[in-house]
């Protein structure tokens, strides 16, 4: 082999390596913007939510009446069979923040005009879906919500009511 | 001062310095994207990005900083007429054939920093933390979160979890001051770049009858640089007086637990946020907006190249094709966009189906139909050829997407209801 083709191999050897390094690099970046920017990684740096938060004794609340919680962003509602359901303030539509209207008896959305009744059912479109919800334990009479923990569902069910 | 004048040619074609050819568009971009880098380092020495903190530091910064008020005022009028400008500029260089052959690539690049603009424009949106900002972010953040699959993890990756908090804050503020301005900055290098390489900016490819007079150049200095420096003294004048006259809105600061009503995306957003009123989400938010795209991307594909342009519209004929189109829009959109609000209502083309069929295919196959129909219309009654066509359904699309967006912005009240600009 004449001496100007093995330099020829080596320098395209050489040109190969420093590719794949390139390659290398480029992707060890990309993998470290990628975790500085996802959000599993950065939360564990903030504290928490209020987490459990503690409504109050069962009888502070009247049935068919909607209590608001603005530490927990939710409603606390207690039907008129005295079960309860807390459900998160935020539109399934497009995530805005609904006020509940006592004269007309339903979480009126401000943003697209969906509306929900007190057990968080859809009764206007837009929105989706129902209302999430947190879930409610009772305790020695006392109500409890943990909003650590959304619940999405389809339709009201039953099943979904705590009671005391 | 040299060395700028290095990166310009010295001598120019002169049709090219035609004002009417161009609009001086592109360096009224460049103009206002050097207004908002020298007002954002500015304001970047007072904002501080947290929840907290944030809307008390540009209210004090409005406040006691010697024009302060002024400062963000050119920073908020640039941004907003920077938008509508790049708009135009894509269009008028669609218009003028400035796709074809060696500037293939810049059409490309152009629609990138397009996208760069509208994420530059989208991330400010939320830095003064009032609550037009917060909902507004919120709504746009929740149609990503619509998308099917993977919206939900891009929507928290740009959240940076799953409301906006300061984690937010932080994402948009990072974005907005260092990945954006560098981005445009780079990709704006190449384009004037790819612009100087293709010979300036595009010709009519005509035959002419007066060879001489298309020949003829003109100086570079003073010729061009005497026009370009009054485009861009009117661009700063126009800004400087919109600040002064009505500065920037600072709102009441973002309060999670309320609402507005209406609370609307961003104004350049409004178009995409009256598809969703009319479509079902993952149409409105996914597959129509692909679409665009992928037409703006395959644009310099589609069209023939051997077809000569004359001049703005290709041809008289063009012109006329494409003023019908624009017309068709500006009255089939009002009328489907009243006839959803009172004559087909929320239950949509089919009462009792599923959404998706509704407000989704239904819609989508009226719109489709109709494009279709209009381009087979124009063939056969204008004998239009294929550039013509096609210019003929960018200009259905545009001017559709632009009455859609001016009804999100002026027609849509309390509940996005229907209403006059003067209702609200």
């Amino acid at each position: 082999m004449a001496m100007a083709d093995l330099d020829r191999e080596k320098r395209s050897f050489l040109g190969r390596v420093m590719r794949v390094l390139g390659g290398v690099a480029l992707l060890e970046a990309g993998w470290v913007a990628a975790s500085a920017l996802l959000p599993s990684a950065r939360q564990e740096a903030r504290p928490e939510g209020p987490g459990v938060i503690v409504a109050g004794p069962v009888d502070r609340f009247e049935p068919a009446s909607v209590t608001a919680f603005a530490d927990g962003k939710f409603y606390l509602a207690r039907l008129d069979d005295g079960g309860f359901l807390a459900l998160h303030r935020k539109c399934t539509h497009l995530g805005c923040s609904v006020p509940w209207k006592e004269y007309e008896q339903r979480f009126a959305c401000p943003c697209h005009a969906s509306a929900f009744d007190m057990h968080g059912d859809v009764v206007n479109a837009p929105a989706p879906r129902p209302l999430d919800l947190f879930p409610v334990t009772i305790r020695d009479g006392i109500v409890l919500v943990d909003t650590t923990r959304l619940i999405r569902r389809k339709a009201f069910e039953p099943g979904q009511v705590a009671r005391a | 001062m040299s060395l700028i004048l290095h990166t310009r040619p010295s001598e120019v074609p002169a049709r090219a310095i035609r004002f009417t050819h161009t609009f001086g568009l592109g360096g009224i971009a460049l103009v206002l994207f050097g207004l908002l880098l020298f007002t954002g380092v500015l304001m970047m020495f007072a904002y501080e990005p947290s929840p907290d903190r944030a809307w008390n530091s540009i209210d004090s910064f409005q406040r006691d900083t010697l024009f302060g008020g002024l400062i963000r005022g050119a920073h908020y009028w640039s941004a907003n007429l920077l938008i509508p400008v790049v708009v135009l500029h894509l269009l008028r260089v669609f218009l003028t054939g400035g796709f074809y052959a060696k500037r293939k690539t810049n059409w490309h690049l152009g629609l990138g920093i397009a996208f760069f603009v509208f994420l530059s424009g989208f991330t400010g949106y939320l830095l003064p933390w009032d609550q037009t900002a917060f909902w507004a972010i919120t709504i746009c953040t929740e149609m990503i979160g619509q998308v099917p699959g993977i919206g939900s993890a891009i929507k928290s990756v740009v959240l940076g979890g799953s409301e906006i908090d300061s984690a937010t804050v932080i994402n948009f503020y990072a974005l907005h001051v260092a990945v954006t301005p560098f981005a445009l900055l780079a990709l704006l290098t190449w384009h004037f770049w790819l612009i100087r390489t293709a010979g300036g900016v595009v010709l009519p490819r005509r035959a002419s009858n007066d060879p001489q007079a298309e020949m003829r150049t003109v100086r570079f200095d003073p010729d061009l640089l005497f026009r370009e420096a009054v485009v861009a003294a009117v661009a700063i004048a126009i800004v400087i007086v919109m600040a002064i006259l009505f500065g920037a809105p600072l709102g009441d600061p973002a309060n999670p637990g309320i609402s507005p009503n209406p609370a609307k995306a961003p104004w350049y957003f409004l178009g995409l946020q009256e598809l969703l009123i009319h479509l079902d989400a993952v149409f409105a938010t996914v597959v129509v907006p692909l679409c665009v795209i992928a037409g703006l991307i395959a644009v310099p594909f589609l069209s023939d190249e051997s077809e000569p342009a004359v001049d703005w519209f290709l041809t008289p004929k063009g012109r006329r094709v494409a003023i019908a189109a624009a017309l068709t829009a500006l009255v089939a959109v009002p009328l489907y966009v009243l006839a959803d609000e009172f004559a087909i209502g929320p239950d949509g083309w089919l009462s009792g189906a599923a959404p998706v069929i509704s407000h989704g295919l239904i819609p989508l196959a009226i719109l489709l139909l109709g494009v279709a129909a209009f381009g087979a219309l124009v063939a056969k009654y204008f004998a239009a050829t294929r550039n013509e066509i096609i210019q003929a359904v960018f200009m259905l699309l545009f001017v559709a997407f632009a009455i859609l967006t001016a009804t999100g912005i002026w027609f849509r009240g309390a509940g996005m209801s229907l209403v006059w600009p003067w209702q609200t």
